[in-house]
């Protein structure tokens, strides 16, 4: 019991950034606009996030509180990030995945200019200490409150208030759909009335929103509040748009896949603990390989009849109606 | 008034022959390269204001003076800017480069270390190897992506992972390729080498040439053979080439394969290159970090509009500034400079060519404003034309 107590308590931490930042990636995505640059939007809202810790974590505030305002700096850097690949493909109309690849690639690269020249070294260390060990009330409920709300971080909580926001925001408002139609058939959009690059614009923005505020809890859960830029954010922008895909472009769904793989990641990193696994005497690369491997064939049963965006991908021309 | 009219027409075909030899995509390269170079000066500017120029003047001339590295650097980065590039002209993003790279340098390795051939032949036989596994690496996003309608860049990515997972696990468990001590592999013994051309003060060898013959026979096929024009008509437009009867399915795989085997031989020529240390090759350190090379490909293919011959020259221009950016850590700046300029340059090449087609436009206007009295005398003509019918 304490090993499935453990395997959750450590799987929450990760599966919050995979669901804020493929939620990110679904808000984009419906919109028409392929996102690849979530991994930069990530890396670039965990590096502004850290370098704000950094710089406030002596004046002896809460660390919640730190956590929090931190939140809000990278989602405002993961914005500003998100609206150089709206521009590029929204108003100049680029090819959507060259643009991605292109923000992906100036992150790492700057995130090491900026730190080797200021802290002379590959990131950004901090040394505030977010981990919760039990969260008053909620923590005292039996086996629930051990399992979700105990040795935890705070990010576990705001993940799941954003993942509510987003299916209230994707199913009950007049925005969430005037955003689907842009990405299913935009002219369609055009023609009612709905401006396809603001709606464009809006859903890129919240993908960069989440995205970053996703990079910074990656930050704070994985990686104790450091950010380095040579691992980046390993990889979890792109297992992310994976979620995405295995969710079909649906919150709901979406929340189940960020689960089932956050769990696989705990899992492999987890195999000495778990004397099953452990006595197998597998290679622990092969856990390691675990999660993209059960992406793949996901994908493989799930993509025959994909329910991707049928816009996605293509630059909207008005003069094409 | 004759003779106006045929000047004009001479100015169209002029258009048209610059068109035709892709001189657009070429000025929208440029473009693409002076506002990331421009950004670059900027952040030096920004950094260490005193030596901006000097720094400056090291990347963009730094790279002449050791031109031989320049062409060592590029031959890894031409053979996966081709890989990229030859899948995008069947409309295929390859961002598997990476993993596919990375698989070609461990077949490689294995023939380097594991068999044992008399010289000559051996280097020749670890190439291949690299060639194959990179192949194999290719093949499954392509059989993804044409019977499971899996999208090639989420298949690639995830094998990107799986293979350096893969790769570092085989290389670390094996006592004949990694020194634990060191944490790199085994120097490769001589006869796996592959031979330098013997360009002095430089390690210079045979797989530059290599690169650059494949680069010409990838040209030749997509220009010359029914493959190359298949391949080309589905980029255009896929449903049309299936109706005209191109087997779509089919072309997909071996596109793909062709992709990866381009870019596991990038790997095989990179890790059997001799290397700075007499008599010892280059060494891959297993530290589960994805390569960059399949990255720096992309730029390679993007800038050289997946051209196989631009490709060349891109790739010796990206490798050109990434030694003058080494050389810049002189005066004081970090090498990840040149990461940055090559990230800026991808982002704004992404666009040029609306940039460039807006330039046009506006040059276009130059010309027929200047031109005013010409198209007066054509506006009369048809004007009397109009009158007489």
């Amino acid at each position: 019991m304490d090993t499935v107590y453990y395997l959750i308590q450590n799987m929450l931490p990760i599966a919050i950034p995979l669901l804020l930042v493929a939620l990110g990636g679904m808000f984009s995505e419906v919109g028409g606009i392929i996102n690849l640059a979530l991994e930069g939007i990530m890396l670039f809202g965990a590096f502004f996030g850290a370098l704000f810790v950094y710089f406030i974590q002596d004046s002896g505030m809460n660390p919640q509180t730190i956590l929090l305002l931190g939140m809000v700096v990278a989602a405002v850097a993961g914005i500003i990030y998100s609206l150089l690949l709206s521009f590029a493909s929204i108003t100049m109309r680029a090819d959507q995945t060259i643009a991605g690849t292109a923000l992906n690639m100036l992150i790492p690269a700057v995130v090491l200019l900026f730190s080797k020249m200021f802290f002379g070294s590959d990131g950004v260390t901090t040394n505030v200490s977010f981990y919760i060990r039990k969260i008053p009330v909620l923590g005292d409920i039996p086996i629930l409150g051990e399992l979700f709300f105990q040795k935890t971080y705070l990010t576990v909580v705001i993940g799941l208030v954003f993942m509510i926001i987003s299916v209230i925001i994707f199913y009950k408002t007049r925005f969430g759909l005037r955003l689907r139609a842009c990405g299913e058939h935009p002219h369609a959009a055009d023609s009612v009335g709905i401006s396809v690059t603001k709606m464009r614009y809006l859903g890129t923005s919240i993908s960069g929103f989440l995205g970053g505020i996703g990079g910074f809890f990656y930050s704070v859960g994985v990686m104790d509040g450091n950010v380095n830029g040579h691992t980046g954010v390993a990889g979890f922008g792109f297992l992310a748009l994976a979620v995405m895909i295995f969710g079909q472009w649906r919150p709901g769904k979406v929340f189940f896949a960020a689960l089932f793989f956050a769990f696989l990641r705990t899992l492999a990193y987890s195999v000495e603990l778990i004397p099953f696994l452990n006595n197998l005497g597998i290679d622990r690369t092969y856990y390691k390989m675990l999660p993209y491997i059960a992406t793949m064939v996901v994908l493989a049963f799930t993509s025959k009849n994909s329910k991707a965006p049928k816009a996605e991908g293509i630059p909207y021309d008005k003069s094409l109606r | 008034m004759e003779g106006n009219n045929s000047s004009s027409k001479n100015k169209n075909s002029i258009v048209q022959f610059l068109n035709k030899i892709g001189i657009g995509s070429f000025i929208s390269a440029l473009m693409a390269i002076i506002l990331g170079l421009v950004f670059g000066y900027l952040i030096m500017l920004f950094a260490i204001p005193s030596s901006a120029n000097d720094g400056f003047g090291y990347i963009l001339f730094g790279g002449i003076e050791r031109i031989g590295d320049v062409f060592y650097f590029a031959t890894p980065i031409i053979m996966t800017g081709l890989s990229v590039g030859f899948a995008m002209k069947m409309g295929l993003f390859n961002i598997g480069a990476s993993g596919q790279y990375t698989m070609g340098m461990f077949f490689a390795l294995y023939v380097g270390f594991m068999w044992d051939l008399p010289d000559g032949i051996h280097w020749i036989v670890a190439v291949f190897a690299g060639l194959v596994g990179g192949m194999i690496w290719g093949l499954i996003p392509g059989i993804f992506k044409a019977f499971l309608n899996v999208n090639e860049v989420i298949t690639s990515i995830m094998f990107n992972y799986i293979g350096m997972y893969l790769v570092d696990m085989l290389i670390q468990s094996s006592g004949a390729m990694y020194d634990p001590i060191r944490t790199r592999t085994n120097y490769l013994p001589g006869s796996a080498l592959i031979p330098p051309l013997g360009i002095s003060g430089s390690n210079v060898n045979f797989g530059i040439l290599i690169a650059g013959l494949i680069g010409i026979i990838l040209y030749i096929v997509l220009q010359k053979t029914t493959f190359g024009y298949e391949l080309k008509a589905t980029g255009h437009n896929k449903f049309a080439s299936e109706y005209a009867g191109m087997k779509g399915k089919t072309n997909i795989v071996l596109t793909m394969g062709i992709a990866g085997a381009l870019s596991g031989l990038g790997g095989a020529l990179s890790i059997l290159a001799p290397s700075a240390i007499a008599g010892s090759s280059m060494t891959y350190e297993p530290i589960n970090i994805i390569s960059q090379a399949g990255f720096n490909g992309i730029a390679v293919a993007l800038l050289g509009n997946s051209h196989p011959i631009g490709t060349i020259f891109s790739a010796i221009f990206i490798s050109h500034i990434q030694r003058g950016g080494t050389l810049a850590s002189l005066v004081g700046y970090k090498p990840e400079i040149i990461d940055v300029v090559v990230a800026v340059i991808i982002y704004f090449s992404s666009f040029s060519m609306i940039m460039s087609s807006y330039l046009g436009k506006f040059i276009k206007r130059l010309v027929i404003h200047s031109n005013k009295d010409d198209k007066d005398d054509k506006d009369d003509k048809e004007k009397n034309n109009l009158e007489e019918a």
